[in-house]
């Protein structure tokens, strides 16, 4: 709390607003990077669903007796 | 198996906690800069990206050189991700520098100004990458023209920042100097703290693309093992490598 005491008071009317402007760009392009990061890692997952998918119907087809195991 | 995600979570953390600090020192404990103000708070971000993004194509030359020496296509893969993320960090040293040009000079380019300047033409460099990627159909020689890209245009970096600094007239202001600069105390402090958050970030980024890329290529890999060729749809014209 001390340390927020003696901060300086951030003039917000004046350069507040390019300082502001420069750390949202900043903030804003992690969070783009992110957010595409996270479709393509959906992607990856609804693949990978898909394969797990094909896999049991493959072993269920060549081995219709056998108990069903999940694959992972 | 792949190994990129190893460590991501702690890398993951510091970059955060690291980030997290700077933003700290720089609004609660760096002293406002007599000359120019609260704007100069900038310099905190707008210079380690700049400084993290020119390492980063320096860094993609050198994997492209790895992957020239030894033809393996994981270096490749390691260059296009490393340029990749350099490319999204000089776009955001373009946009906050842009922004205290406007709030300092009272214009948001300058093109009289050599470091400004010179950084447009190192972007625009790299700019040209991907389209190069994109415009080789074949894998192989796909990976082996941009790794000589990689290499030529990452030797240019250095030389391109030497000479800049070599001119003597300039008007971008110096922060830091082989004789200590002109940063007291608490701003170099702030500014270092900045700076390796900056570039944790950028590792841990750089981790995280190649971990996706891998388990994407895993999975791929795994149903044409499994399922047989015909299983796996044919790759897309991409300037990324597959």
């Amino acid at each position: 709390m001390s340390l927020l005491a003696v901060a300086p008071a951030l003039p917000l009317h004046t350069a507040g607003k390019y300082v502001a402007g420069a750390y949202i760009v900043f903030l804003a392009l992690v969070l783009i990077y992110v957010g595409i990061m996270a479709t393509r890692l959906s992607r990856t997952e609804r693949e990978l669903i898909e394969l797990r998918r094909d896999v049991e119907a493959q072993r269920s087809a060549r081995d219709p007796d056998r108990e069903r195991e999940p694959v992972a | 198996m792949t190994t990129y995600g190893r460590g991501l979570r702690g890398l993951s953390l510091a970059a955060a906690a690291t980030i997290t600090a700077a933003l700290a020192l720089t609004f609660f404990y760096a002293p406002l800069d007599a000359n120019q103000g609260f704007i100069q708070k900038i310099f905190y971000i707008h210079v380690p990206l700049a400084i993290t993004a020119l390492c980063g194509f320096v860094f993609g030359g050198v994997l492209g050189a790895m992957y020239l020496r030894t033809g393996d296509r994981k270096w490749d893969i390691r260059s296009y991700v490393a340029i990749h993320m350099a490319l999204i960090f000089g776009i955001g040293t373009l946009l906050t520098g842009t922004i205290w040009a406007k709030a300092s000079w009272g214009h948001w380019w300058v093109w009289s100004d050599p470091t400004l300047t010179s950084f447009l033409i190192v972007m625009l460099l790299f700019a040209t990458y991907q389209p190069l990627r994109f415009s080789i159909e074949d894998p192989e020689r796909q990976s082996r023209y941009a790794s000589v890209f990689a290499v030529v245009a990452g030797a240019f970096v250095p030389l391109n920042f030497i000479a800049v600094r070599a001119a003597q007239a300039y008007v971008h202001p110096r922060v830091l100097t082989l004789t200590g600069g002109n940063l007291p105390g608490s701003m170099r402090l702030t500014f270092l703290v900045a700076l390796v958050g900056v570039a944790l970030l950028y590792v841990t980024l750089w981790k995280y693309e190649m971990a996706a890329k891998s388990t994407r290529m895993q999975v791929r890999a795994l149903r044409r093992a499994l399922l047989g060729e015909d299983s796996v749809a044919p790759l897309k014209r991409s300037a990324a490598p597959s």
